[in-house]
């Protein structure tokens, strides 16, 4: 069974140890290097693309995902896919949060009949300024 | 006639010591049931009490303040310390090794430490009601929940603490399914209600850890105002409800999938019938699970949320109507020509089937964005949720408890008062229920002290409904707990099943098998094999 | 399924063979691991939407964190976790007393990152750099300078306590492998201890560039 037991496991040559290392070093003074220069919006994508390609250095050697078993790589990338659903679906909400705003300042339906029986002026239902949230506004 | 085994998990050790320092799954799962028990008990109250205070407009018996204290707890205890856990944890420990043909969970300690976390976790939130209860309703919204004077952040802690027990509970299921099946339990010889734990413990760790960090951040803003979530500070109140609503949406899956299990397990059984459409029924737990984690944002349709994103949340919404409605086919598909026989579980499969397809069907109306509008924040909603997590999640569980419940202690409750309490209960429940579906279309809005005059007679027949109702749960555990010293002794197999569990004496075993178990045959073989009853 | 005789000092009752025992002790790892990610997670999403509303308020207030320090203290873990991954090979090959040399030089590059830590969280204090209420500070132009702050306080806050909680579990590791517990047939606690200690170095390979080297 001993025996049985070391075969399940790969034991890296620290060669594979000492490179992987040396790429993540590289790796991070490419990403403070390039922090530099001004990409504009592609300073942030090049800064995390970067930071991922470290993480996935990590999780395959020092992790040993890239020898383990399938399942563990499985529940490694669910994390990562239920974060990005997490990221993109708040993401519809927070980008396009002006829309109902511009909806509210076209007034509601003024001719409606139930305005008749209210007690303030119909034009200015739905036009209140503290409905537009400064901070929203990128 | 039957005998009861000489020896037994319940007897093999004894004393409080030989239960609270106990790594045997049953036990643990025993300790659970009396734990989420005490919790239904403190929620049922509350509920009674403020179902009291809505009999006649103005004051009853509490004032506002109150009022808005007791609904809070209300649903903080029942949805955190209750139906959560009720089902994976206190009945889903107690089987899942045993389905599996396993002889314990994968990691025994950190199921104790689970329970122990619960325990603490349950603690933490009732020392909130001491320090001033809390009055947010369980949703804990922003802005009010960073102004209000109640102690908010005790109750927070308490289910942040209680999301841990949660996450250890699904983690330990997920490794024992994946790595402790018996010889022959292929993936899909599995009984189904393992398949509903799966996908429940996938959600508890995937979505619970969002819960976690949420509640971290609301502390964060009670205490430091770190400007997230409050206005008052830049923050963004709805992004809170976004946070919320990313782990609380799944949760409700948490809480109905494993329901849902336990329906096909006594489907099957009381027809003595294959399952009809296993591999279906398997697959859409998983579709469900996957599904209930881009539908949030139908709890915002209201909140100034985009309008983009509404319509994609609303969208996704209906989506979730496919795979419930493979469900339900698939169980009425499973009785048709039958033997169905109408023992005391079954009776609750076919309440869960009636009551959980009207809720799910409301769900439709309220995922709807033009509805929504309409009966939002209504009794509309509040009709809807009970019917499906006590139409379905506790119909389901009452249905499991009195399946197991001769496995558990080796003894079988009364029937005939069984019939009389389920009568109460599905009576009950859908007097108190039914109504505010009409109050609800009628705008009476949710989580109001004070009402107009038009809506009391509803209110009234709705109290009275609870009423009943409590009078049901009040016999079940009355003839439940005698039936654990002096109930009749129900031998091995009291209701010709073929799962797994069945095959060991009742009560089993501790290592669950006197031999080593290998499958000969799948769970709902009853097309080959007429399982011996040892009970009628 | 299992015979007695396989049944050692270390395999658990309940499991049929060693290997039955270790892969699921890794599989729960990762589910953990995957549980920590989607906690950090809530943070990284709150970043980015907060980033997305006030980006130039970002780029002003993040010109206040030090990039020598932030980079020194991403060699430091990289480093600590490459020692990590040495030790448990030095295991696997049964070597010892190299595991525990190796375990010791992990403790201490994650004090010196803690310490590095102090230094810069002390300058932060001093010049009222603090977050949500506390922020006194008043050289960064924009809206509400206090969320990067609130954000930078929380975020490495919560990476530092997840550093100091695996400093306990490397020093108990180091206890127990000095103990002799451990052997190139079992060593599961230093590989699970190990899978620990990476994603901590992780998740401080994403939150160096998001924090420091806003461009
Ligand atoms: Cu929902």
């Amino acid at each position: 069974m001993n025996s049985e037991a070391k075969s399940h496991y790969h034991i890296l040559p620290l060669r594979t140890y000492i490179t992987v290392a040396g790429a993540l070093m590289v790796l991070t003074v490419v990403t403070v290097a390039v922090s530099f220069v001004n990409l504009g919006g592609w300073n942030a994508v090049t800064a995390v693309f970067i930071a991922a390609v470290k993480a996935s250095l990590v999780a395959l050697f020092f992790m040993h995902l890239k020898y383990d078993k399938k399942i563990n790589a499985v529940v490694f990338l669910m994390a990562i896919l239920f974060l990005a659903i997490f990221l993109s679906f708040t993401f519809f909400d927070i980008l396009s949060r002006g829309d109902i705003y511009s909806e509210v300042e076209k007034s509601i339906k003024g001719k409606a009949v139930i305005y008749d029986t209210m007690p303030f002026d119909s034009k200015s239902a739905g036009h209140d300024d503290s409905l537009t949230v400064e901070n929203n506004e990128p | 006639m039957n005998t009861m085994p000489e020896k037994h998990y319940l007897n093999e050790k004894r004393g409080w010591k030989s239960w609270l320092f106990t790594l045997d799954h049953k036990r643990i799962g025993i300790l659970y049931l009396y734990g989420i028990m005490a919790a239904f008990l403190v929620g049922g109250v509350f509920a009674m009490l403020v179902r009291l205070e809505l009999l006649h407009p103005g004051r009853d018996l509490m004032d506002a303040k109150t009022y808005n204290q007791f609904f809070t707890l209300h649903g903080a205890v029942m949805i955190f310390l209750f139906i959560i856990p009720s089902i994976p944890a206190a009945l889903g420990n107690f089987v899942l090794p045993q389905m599996l043909g396993a002889k314990d969970v994968a990691f025994p300690k950190l199921n104790l430490a689970s329970w122990y976390i619960y325990v603490v976790g349950a603690l933490v939130a009732i020392y909130s009601i001491y320090a001033g209860g809390v009055d947010t309703g369980w949703t804990f919204y922003t802005p009010y929940s960073t102004t209000t004077s109640t102690s908010v952040v005790a109750m927070t802690l308490g289910a942040f603490i209680l999301g841990f027990s949660s996450i250890f509970t699904g983690l330990n299921f997920i490794v024992t399914i994946h790595k402790m099946r018996a010889p022959g339990m292929t993936w899909f010889k599995m009984p189904l209600f393992i398949w509903g734990l799966y996908a429940t413990a996938i959600i508890q760790v995937m979505a619970t850890p969002v819960l976690g960090i949420t509640l971290l951040l609301l502390i964060m803003e009670r205490v430091l105002a770190v400007g997230i979530f409050d206005p008052a500070m830049g923050g963004d109140p709805v992004l809170f409800q976004h946070f919320f609503w990313f782990y609380s949406h799944p949760a409700v899956y948490i809480m109905i999938l494993p329901g849902m299990g336990i329906i096909s397990e006594l489907i099957a059984t009381f027809s003595q019938k294959k399952i009809f459409g296993y591999k279906a029924i398997a697959f859409s737990s998983l579709a469900i699970a996957f599904i209930s984690f881009l539908v949030w944002g139908h709890h915002m349709f209201v909140s100034g949320q985009s309008q983009l994103a509404s319509m994609i949340f609303s969208f996704l919404t209906f989506l979730v109507g496919i795979p419930s409605g493979i469900k339900v086919f698939n169980w009425v598909a499973t009785m048709y020509k039958g033997i169905i026989r109408f023992d005391t579980p079954m009776l609750y499969a076919l309440a869960f089937l009636f009551l959980f397809t009207i809720g799910g069907l409301t769900g439709i109306f309220l995922g709807t964005l033009a509805t929504d509008v309409h009966l939002h924040d209504t009794y509309f909603v509040v009709a809807h949720f009970h019917y499906v997590m006590m139409g379905g999640t506790v119909m389901a569980f009452l249905g499991g408890i009195h399946f197991w419940w001769p496995k558990m202690w080796g003894r079988m409750f009364n029937k005939k008062w069984a019939l009389l309490s389920w009568l109460l209960i599905f009576i009950g429940f859908n007097m108190t229920f039914f109504t505010q579906f009409i109050l609800g279309t009628k705008g009476m809005p949710r989580r109001y002290y004070n009402y107009l005059d038009q809506y009391q007679p509803l209110h009234a027949f709705s109290s009275y409904g609870s009423w009943v109702l409590g009078l049901g749960f009040l016999i079940m555990a009355v003839y439940l707990f005698y039936s654990i010293k002096r109930g009749p002794v129900a031998g091995n197999n009291p209701w010709g099943s073929l799962t797994f569990e069945w095959k060991s004496s009742s009560p089993p075993p501790v290592a669950n098998f006197e031999t080593e178990p290998i499958l000969k045959h799948g769970p709902y073989d009853y097309d080959k094999i007429i399982p011996e009853r040892t009970y009628s | 399924m299992s015979t007695p005789a396989k049944h050692s000092a270390y395999l658990a009752h309940h499991f049929s063979d060693s290997i039955q025992q270790s892969d699921s002790a890794k599989l729960g790892m990762w589910i953990f691991l995957l549980t920590e990610i989607l906690l950090f997670g809530g943070l990284f999403v709150a970043y980015a939407i907060y980033r997305a509303w006030n980006p130039d308020m970002f780029y002003n207030a993040h010109k206040y964190l030090d990039v020598t320090l932030g980079a020194l203290n991403t060699v430091v873990l990289i480093t600590s976790s490459l020692t990590m991954a040495l030790s448990i090979r030095c295991m696997q090959l049964g070597n010892r007393k190299r595991t525990m040399h190796l375990l010791l030089v992990t403790l201490i590059l994650a004090g010196v990152f803690l310490i590095v830590k102090y230094f810069e969280y002390s300058h932060k204090i001093h010049l009222g750099q603090l977050p949500g209420k506390y922020y006194t500070f008043t050289g960064i132009e924009g809206n509400n300078p206090h969320i990067f702050f609130s954000i930078y306080f929380m975020m490495t806050g919560l990476h530092g306590i997840h550093v100091l909680a695996g400093m306990g579990v490397i020093g108990w590791i180091l206890k127990r492998t000095s103990r002799g517990d451990f052997s190139p047939e079992y060593y599961t606690p230093i590989e699970l201890t190990g899978l620990y200690w990476h994603l901590v170095d992780m998740i401080w390979i994403f939150l160096f560039p998001l924090l420091y080297l806003i461009g």
